[in-house]
């Protein structure tokens, strides 16, 4: 039996059994180099008393260090990412990462600063920060903005608590939050974080809210509705002015859901709207990487009467000295969300972006976004009809339940496309889809790679009524073919270890 | 530079196809009321080199650790970023990629992920770790409230000892709900008496370790006073001493949580950043987050998927276990990568050098004349320095002479208005150690 290094070393990549890190391991091997102490002080026996000391090593494997590049280098190529092929993921904005952000954040006056360094040595990073807070601040109506929340669901987390907040100062916290049943998951879940009770309203036949069933629900005890506008229907909320009258009118607070933003941005405001709270992704609108999974930027935007709550400190200029200082005189403030300053690296590469575009650019993104969808969903709508009628925006949904006469789910077709070349849309969102396919090209993405896209969606739909195995049967293209995803939470493996060895 | 790539000829065609003249026609079903009918007041559009030009302008108005010789602490630490670390964490592979939905094109992240999570199982001594969390606060927080499911209890303790920006994310986090926090001193050692702690009633006992004074912890007195209790022990523990200190999980701790950053990520202002979270396996299904798991393919072949989802928002809306959806992934990942290159030896070597050096400089600084190293007695990367100076003012003084210190210690711990912390890292020497001993004596001499 051959070693998992010399399988691993064959010439394809997707070679049958990739190893784990720890499988490369042989004792006395190093990737490792650093300096000994080379002071005069004592050696760790005498430093650390015997009860702290560790008594056994931690298990981490031994490699070298090109035994370290080529695993990792080969394993990022296990993987599809925007700089591999279109990524056309429904809600998460897959669009380009431009690399002079990277540029950016790297830079060593942003990368290598201490978040404890006094404000007078971090005045580049200030200036950058209160650049880019105006130019988000005008983007959403909004009057001011932090930019700890590390995500969107922290910035849902922070508005809530500034919600709280705000109606604690009138006396009652109040206990519901109005949230539509098509919102994303982390609404509900950030809801009950905030100490509140989430109340659903259903969508109508338009997909978009039920203003009666809205209404119905909305009492002095209603704190506030999260609405993301255009919706995860890919559909602009146009009753928008009629729900936020009805919101006011009980004195609750209107939360807009950024992930989003990028189909309005320059065209729409949601200040305008009459929202009061708004949080934005920066990794969705502002093209910052996704990272796998995250890092995101997620800060948090709120209407002159909510200004006082913001998360301490808050950025401020000095008038007096002429500079940047992070204000820590908050009595009113919610108080701290993030360890630090919030996800920094991420906003200088959002900063990049936003200077690259300028306004016209910035409304050619929802310009182009729109499009790309709208073409899209136009040339695949007689085979992929869409789950409401209407013009969308950034994205759409449609249904894939009338496949299933052909043994088909909409899973199936979603594999089918990663042998086809394309990353799969999301599917099985939103909820209140049957059999949901949502679709969002995003505006870097050109014609060809459109129609490309919608020649695969056809050629699918096609086989499934005549050749459904190959349907079901996708992907065979990939390192692996569709895990056992029912094994992996009966037999769970979630650590390697010596035992769990596949070699 | 807009990134667009649509042709004239092509939005004349992607608009014929859609019947439509203008591409404005797209917006015409939102209310007129609603839209705006000028440009953003945001600056204008830079080229590329301009752009450059300018971020570099701008990044060269603050001073960083490669303008200062960098002994700041509190939380974030200049440690070495390995080359071989940044260039593989770096790739776009994995950098433009998203949340491992489809795991037949997502095996990279899924089983870096998993490695990530066998690593940090590893040195913190636990059974079961998440794919990360925003940072180690998030992550204290998301310990506290784990810790409360499983124990059915909303009463959770936590020494002083804890980072304070820690602890007032958790009291802003803890706010709305209906969880009471009690805060324990620290002594005159610099650590919470832990075995004379009587926390009836409380479902999580939280103990730094090293705490935020540079001090260890009596950890397994902590433990043990949380176990007679009934409570959960929830170590907040820095990965870059587990060499050299002993797991947490070996001594009691019944779920690990941390800040990662120093695993192969730049300081970067604090963020991004990455919250590391292990527990045990009995409490698997009450942890935050994604976690990936192993499993087979449809052919028998190894292959990594997300697992446990029904803990998660996207399913369990609003009775999930967090809200946290995106998390810090790509840090994780260079966390992982940086372990893997530190290897057992490295990872002791790297906590010998920075609890050695860091003893040097408390023996350096601590005979300068009228300072003293308030805490006696074991220290891991960072000293707390009293000095006759304020420490707030003596942080901004020692920053003209070449050297970032702090923070200064007096807005969290009354009585410690002179004193401010100094972190020692691998990357410190004895030179740089002494070149801070003299610009204190200086500017002690010309007070």
């Amino acid at each position: 039996m051959s070693s998992p290094l010399e399988r691993s070393a064959g010439t394809r990549l997707e070679s049958e059994a990739f190893p784990v890190i720890y499988e490369l391991s042989h004792v006395g091997r190093r990737a490792w180099s650093l300096p000994e102490a080379g002071v005069d002080a004592p050696g760790l026996e005498e430093l650390i008393p015997a009860e702290h000391r560790r008594s056994e090593a931690p298990p981490l494997p031994e490699v070298s260090e090109l035994d370290l590049v080529r695993h990792y280098t080969r394993l990022s190529q296990r993987n599809w990412a925007i700089d591999v092929g279109a990524y056309p993921l429904g809600s998460c904005t897959m669009k380009y990462n431009p690399k002079l952000a990277e540029d950016a954040a790297a830079l060593p006056g942003f990368a290598g600063l201490h978040p404890h360094a006094d404000d007078t040595l971090v005045q580049g990073a200030l200036e950058l920060l209160g650049t880019l807070e105006r130019a988000l601040c005008e983007a959403t109506g909004m009057a001011r903005l932090t930019f700890q929340p590390a995500a969107g669901a922290q910035g849902e987390l922070t508005g809530l608590l500034i919600m709280r907040a705000w109606h604690l100062s009138h006396g009652n916290a109040r206990r519901k939050v109005v949230i539509p049943d098509s919102a994303h998951g982390t609404n509900p879940a950030s809801v009950t974080l905030a100490g509140y009770e989430a109340v659903e309203v259903p969508s109508d036949e338009r997909g978009l809210v039920d203003i009666g069933a809205l209404e119905a629900v909305l009492d002095e005890d209603v704190a506030g509705l999260m609405l993301t506008n255009p919706n995860t229907l890919g559909l602009f909320e146009r009753d928008i002015e009629r729900i936020a009258a009805a919101l006011h009118g009980v004195g609750g607070l209107l939360y807009y859901d950024g992930a989003n933003f990028n189909s309005i941005v320059g065209m729409v405001r949601p200040g305008d709207m009459g929202f009061d709270i708004v949080h934005l992704n920066l990794h969705k609108t502002f093209a910052t990487p996704h990272g796998g999974g995250g890092p995101g930027s997620g800060p948090l935007a709120v209407s002159q009467r909510l200004e006082r709550f913001l998360p301490a400190p808050v950025l401020t200029w000095d008038e007096g000295a002429e500079r940047w200082r992070w204000d820590q005189d908050r009595p009113d403030s919610i108080g701290r969300i993030h360890s630090f300053h919030g996800n920094f690296g991420i906003n200088v590469r959002a900063y990049a972006y936003l200077r690259s575009l300028g306004p016209e650019g910035l409304r050619a993104v929802a310009e182009r976004a729109v499009l790309n969808a709208n073409y899209l969903r136009a040339l695949v709508a007689d085979v992929l009809p869409t789950a409401y009628p209407g013009p969308c925006m950034h994205e759409f949904v449609s249904s894939g339940k009338h496949l299933k006469r052909f043994g088909i789910k909409t899973t199936d077709l979603a594999k089918r496309l990663i042998d086809l070349g394309y990353h799969p849309p999301t599917v099985y969102f939103p909820l209140v889809v049957e059999e949901a396919l949502m679709v969002e090209p995003t505006e870097t993405e050109s014609k060809e790679t459109v129609d490309g896209l919608a020649a695969a969606l056809r050629r699918i739909v096609q086989e499934a009524a005549d050749d459904p195995e190959i349907v079901r049967s996708a992907p065979v293209t990939t390192p692996v073919r569709r895990p056992d995803e029912a094994r992996a939470a009966r037999d769970l493996r979630i650590r390697w270890t010596p035992s769990s060895s596949r070699s | 530079m807009d990134f667009l790539p649509h042709t004239p000829e092509d939005l004349t065609a992607m608009l014929a196809e859609l019947g439509l003249g203008d591409i404005g026609d797209l917006f015409e079903h939102i209310p007129e009321g609603v839209r705006l009918d000028h440009l953003l007041e945001v600056p204008a559009s830079l080229d590329e080199v301009s752009l450059a030009a300018h971020l570099r302008a701008l990044a060269a108005l603050s001073k960083g650790t490669a303008d200062l010789v960098c002994f700041a602490g509190g939380g974030a630490y200049d440690h070495h970023v390995p080359a071989a670390v940044r260039a593989l964490a770096s790739r776009a592979e994995f950098a433009t990629s998203y949340t491992p939905y489809q795991p037949e094109l997502s095996q990279g992240v899924l089983q870096a992920v998993f490695e990530f999570q066998s690593l940090i199982c590893d040195i913190y001594g636990m059974e079961a770790a998440n794919a990360s969390l925003y940072d180690g606060a998030s992550a204290v927080v998301e310990g506290i409230n784990l810790a409360l499911r499983v124990t059915k209890r909303d009463r959770a303790i936590v020494g002083a000892g804890l980072n304070p920006h820690y602890l007032e994310v958790v009291r802003t986090y803890t706010s709305a709900l209906d969880i009471s926090l009690d805060v324990v001193d620290v002594g005159d050692e610099g650590v919470t008496d832990w075995a004379g702690l009587d926390a009836s009633g409380a479902g999580a006992v939280v103990v730094a370790y090293p705490n935020f004074l540079g001090r260890l912890e009596d950890m397994r007195g902590a433990a043990a006073a949380a176990h007679a209790a009934g409570a959960l022990c929830i170590a907040v523990a820095d990965p870059t001493a587990m060499g050299i200190l002993e797991a947490p999980g070996a001594q009691g701790a019944d779920v690990v949580v941390g800040e990662g950053h120093a695993l192969g990520n730049p300081i970067s202002y604090g963020g991004p950043y990455v919250g590391l979270l292990a527990t045990r396996l009995e409490y698997v299904r009450q942890v935050p987050g994604r976690i990936a798991g192993e499993t087979l393919d449809a052919d028998g072949r190894r292959a990594f998927v997300l697992t446990l989802q029904a803990r998660e928002q996207h399913i369990r809306r609003a009775k999930a276990t967090s809200n946290v959806c995106t998390n810090q992934t790509l840090m994780a990942i260079a966390a992982a990568i940086h372990l893997a290159w530190l290897g057992p030896r490295g990872l002791y070597v790297l906590g010998e050098t920075c609890a050695r050096r860091t003893a040097f400089a408390a023996r350096i600084l601590g005979d300068l004349p009228e300072c003293n190293v308030v805490f006696e007695g074991p220290l891991f990367k960072e000293l707390v320095l009293e000095t006759p100076i304020d420490a707030e003012e003596l942080c901004r003084r020692l920053a003209t002479r070449g050297f970032l210190v702090g923070p200064a210690l007096g807005k969290w711990y009354p009585g410690l208005e002179r004193a401010l912390l100094i972190a020692v890292t691998e990357k410190r020497t004895e030179t740089e150690i002494r070149g801070l001993a003299e610009a204190i004596e200086k500017e002690l001499a010309e007070r």
